[in-house]
C-alpha cells in the first residue's frame, strides 16, 4: 500500500468544509507552522528536499531562501494554479477536492515568506473552482486562521483567487507575474527574477499548488521524515494525472518507489491499456517531455527497469530518456500515430506562443506546416530534416522555455519514430486511411 | 443597451479592485473583463471596453491589447451557448475529432461559427485541464465530461428546450 500524503483524505463525505476538515487533522499544520518562526518553517521545508510540482522540479526551500527581503518593501507569495500543460489536471483536483488542504498549504507558506498579501493565480477556465477556494478562505478566516493578527502572532494574511482568461504562456513564471498585474502574458527577461523584481517589482516567490499543498504534510511530519518518503532526490509523494488510451485514468499519488510498468497496468492505478490494446508510447510528464516509445518508456537504455521518479525518467538524457515534468501521464495504445499526435502538441505550441521571440512565433508555425503536410500526405523526406532543424533552432534561442517546450516534442518524436514519419512520405495515400500500427516499438531493445 | 453596470456589479468592480495594492487598479483588468463580458451578451465590444477602461482609470488601447491576448475573451458576437470543444492530443486519443465532426453535422455549422437562430457556437479550444476525462467540453461555467455522441445529442437537445422555456 502506497503512501498518502496530499490524497490522504480525498473522497470523504463533506470533506470540503472546514468543520469535517478541521475533524481529519486539518489545520495542525497551520497551528504549528505559527508556533515556530517563519525562518524554521523555511528550513524544514529545505530539509523535506520537495523539488517544485509545477514541472521544473527547482528545489522549493532553497528558492525560498533566495526571497529578497528589503526593508519596508512588502513580498508576495503568488500560486501558480494556471494548470495548462497538456496531460495535466492534478492541481484542479487538490483544489477542487481538497480546497482546505490547500488553503492551509498557503497560509503557512505565506507565513513562511512573510507574505501579508497572496494572490492565488488560476485559469480561467476553471470558472467553478475560484467559488470553491473563496468559500474555504472565508471559512479559515471565520475560523482566525486568516486576517490580521493571526492567532496572536503578529502575523496579517489575505489570500486572493485571481482568474485568467486562458493563455497557456500565463503558467510561465514571469508572464503570469504580468497577467497579474493586467497585461498581456508576455514572459520577461531575466534577471532580474522575482525573487527580486516579481510582482508590481516587489520580491515575489511562484509556486505551484501542489508544492504549496506539501507543505502541509511536511509540517506535520517535519521535514526530514517527509524526505525519507521516496527514493534519493525524488522526496515525498508526487500526484500523476494518467490520460489517454489506458483503462481508469485519472489522478493518482504515487510515493515514487514504483515502476513505470507498475503504474501502468496495475488496477490501482491506470489498469492497463484499454480495449485490450498494446502500449505504443508515452508522453510521462506533460506535453512538453519527450515522447518514448514503449520499450524505452519501460526500460532505460541500460535494460534497467524504468521507476516513476525524476531520476529514473530522465535516465539516457533526452537521447533516450524523458523527465517527470508536471506529471501528466499521456498514454498512446497500438492504434495511434504518432505524427498525427505531434501534430496536435504543434497546434497547441503554435497557438499559445505569445509571439515575443521569433524562433519561437515563426518556428512554432513551421512546425505546425511541416507536420501537416507530413500527415496530410503531402511530405517529402527533406521536410523531416527540414522539421528537425527547425526545432533545433528554437531550442535555446528564446525568452522563455515555451520555445524549448514546443521544440522538445517534435524532436523527441523524429528521434524515436522516424521511421513512423517515413512511412507517411512513402505511404501518402495509405496513410490517410490507416495507421503505421506499433510497429517495432514494443520491441525489446537489444543492450550491449 | 445601455452600457452600464448594475449597482452590484459596481460594488463587485469595487471590491475586486481592493484586492490589489493602491494605484494598481490595473489588476483588476481581466476579472472586470469576465465581469462585462458575463453582463453584455457574452462578447466585449468595443464600447464595452472602453467602459472598463474608464471605470478602472486606464487607456483603452491597454484594455484592447489584452483583451485581444486571452482566448477566453470574445471579440465578436457569440451564440447563447459556446460549445468549447478541447481538440489537443490527449483529448484527441480518445476521439474528440470526432465530437467536433458530430456537432458540425448536427448544427450546420463549422468550427468558428453560430447557428442562423443565433443558440450555439463551435469553438474548438485547446487543453482544458480535463484530459483524463475525454473527451470533453466547456459550457459556460461547467465542463461537460466523457462526451459520447448521445450525450451531445442530448444536451443540444436540453439546451434548445432550456432556450425556448
Ligand atoms: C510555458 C510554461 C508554462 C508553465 N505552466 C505552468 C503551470 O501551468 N503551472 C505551474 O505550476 N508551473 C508552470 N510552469 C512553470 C513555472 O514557470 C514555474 O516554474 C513554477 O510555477 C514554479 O513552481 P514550483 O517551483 O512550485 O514548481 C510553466 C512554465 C512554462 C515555461
Ligand atoms: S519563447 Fe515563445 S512564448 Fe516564450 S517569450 Fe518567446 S515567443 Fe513568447
Ligand atoms: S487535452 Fe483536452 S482537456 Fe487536456
Amino acid at each position: 500500500m502506497s503512501v498518502k500524503l496530499l490524497l490522504e483524505h480525498d473522497g470523504k463525505e463533506g470533506i470540503r468544509n472546514y468543520e469535517t476538515w478541521a475533524l481529519n487533522g486539518g489545520y495542525r499544520a497551520v497551528e504549528k507552522a505559527l508556533k515556530m518562526a517563519p525562518e524554521e518553517v523555511v528550513e524544514e521545508v529545505k530539509k523535506s528536499g520537495l523539488r517544485g510540482r509545477g514541472g521544473a522540479g527547482f528545489p522549493t526551500g532553497m528558492k525560498w531562501s533566495f526571497l529578497a527581503k528589503p526593508e519596508g518593501v512588502p513580498r508576495h507569495l503568488v500560486c501558480n494554479a494556471d494548470e495548462s500543460e497538456p496531460g495535466t489536471f492534478k492541481d484542479r483536483y487538490l483544489m477542487e477536492f481538497l480546497p482546505h488542504l490547500f488553503i492551509e498549504g498557503m497560509i503557512i507558506s505565506s507565513y513562511a515568506l512573510g507574505s501579508n498579501t497572496s494572490y492565488i493565480y488560476i485559469r480561467g477556465e476553471y470558472a467553478w473552482i475560484p467559488d470553491i477556494l473563496e468559500q474555504a478562505i472565508a471559512e479559515a478566516k471565520a475560523h482566525g486562521w486568516l486576517g490580521k493578527n493571526i492567532m496572536g502572532t503578529g502575523f496579517d494574511c489575505e489570500i486572493y483567487v485571481h482568474r485568467g482568461a486562458g493563455a497557456y504562456i500565463c503558467g510561465e513564471e514571469t508572464a503570469l507575474i504580468e497577467s497579474l498585474e493586467g497585461k498581456r502574458g508576455n514572459p520577461r527577461i531575466k534577471p532580474p527574477f522575482p525573487a527580486v523584481q516579481g510582482v508590481w517589482m516587489r520580491p515575489t516567490v511562484v509556486n505551484n499548488v501542489e508544492s504549496i499543498a506539501a507543505v502541509v504534510p511536511i509540517i506535520n511530519l517535519g521535514g526530514e521524515a517527509y524526505s525519507k518518503i521516496g527514493v534519493g532526490r525524488s522526496t515525498g509523494t508526487k500526484l500523476i494525472s494518467a490520460c489517454g488510451n489506458i483503462n481508469k485514468p485519472g489522478v493518482y499519488e504515487i510515493d515514487m518507489t514504483i515502476s513505470v510498468e507498475e503504474f501502468i497496468y496495475s488496477d490501482e492505478y491506470c489498469g492497463g491499456i484499454a480495449k485490450g490494446k498494446q502500449l505504443k508510447a508515452c508522453i510521462p510528464g506533460g506535453s512538453s517531455v519527450p515522447i518514448l516509445p514503449a520499450n524505452l518508456l519501460l526500460k532505460t537504455a541500460k535494460g534497467e527497469q524504468r521507476m516513476m521518479n525524476y531520476e529514473s525518467l530522465s535516465d539516457g538524457g533526452f537521447q533516450t530518456g524523458s523527465m517527470m515534468g508536471s506529471g501528466g501521464f499521456i498514454v498512446l495504445d497500438e492504434d495511434q500515430c504518432v505524427v498525427r499526435h505531434t501534430l496536435s502538441l504543434a497546434h497547441f505550441y503554435m497557438h499559445e506562443s505569445c509571439g515575443q521571440c521569433s524562433p519561437c512565433r515563426e518556428g512554432t508555425g513551421w512546425m505546425y506546416r511541416i507536420l501537416k503536410n507530413l500527415e496530410y500526405g503531402k511530405g517529402k523526406m527533406a521536410d523531416i530534416d527540414l522539421l528537425w532543424d527547425v526545432q533545433r533552432r528554437i531550442e535555446g534561442n528564446t525568452i522563455c522555455p515555451l520555445g524549448d517546450a514546443a521544440a522538445w516534442p517534435v524532436a523527441a518524436a523524429i528521434r524515436h519514430f522516424r521511421d513512423e514519419f517515413e512511412w507517411h512520405v512513402l505511404n501518402p495515400d495509405e496513410s490517410q486511411h490507416r495507421n503505421f500500427g506499433l510497429a517495432h516499438y514494443a520491441d525489446d531493445l537489444v543492450t550491449a | 443597451m445601455s452600457i452600464q453596470f448594475s449597482e452590484e456589479k459596481l460594488a463587485k468592480v469595487q471590491e475586486i479592485i481592493a484586492r490589489y495594492p493602491e494605484g494598481k487598479q490595473k489588476s483588476a483588468l481581466i476579472p472586470v473583463l469576465h465581469l462585462a463580458q458575463e453582463s453584455f451578451e457574452g462578447w466585449l465590444d468595443v464600447p464595452v471596453m472602453d467602459y472598463v477602461a474608464g471605470l478602472l482609470s486606464l487607456k483603452p488601447i491597454e484594455v484592447y491589447e489584452v483583451a485581444t491576448f486571452y482566448t477566453m475573451f470574445n471579440m465578436k458576437p457569440v451564440g447563447k451557448y459556446v460549445l468549447e470543444i478541447c481538440v489537443t492530443g490527449p483529448c484527441m486519443l480518445c476521439g474528440s475529432d470526432e465530437i467536433v465532426e458530430h456537432v458540425k453535422t448536427k448544427l450546420g455549422i463549422n468550427v468558428g461559427e453560430t447557428t442562423a437562430d443565433g443558440l450555439f457556437t463551435l469553438k474548438p479550444t485547446e487543453c482544458l485541464g480535463a484530459c483524463g476525462y475525454a473527451p470533453m467540453m466547456q459550457l459556460g461555467k461547467h465542463y461537460k465530461e466523457h462526451l459520447t455522441k448521445e450525450k451531445v445529442d442530448a444536451l443540444l437537445d436540453e439546451l434548445r428546450t432550456t432556450a425556448m422555456s
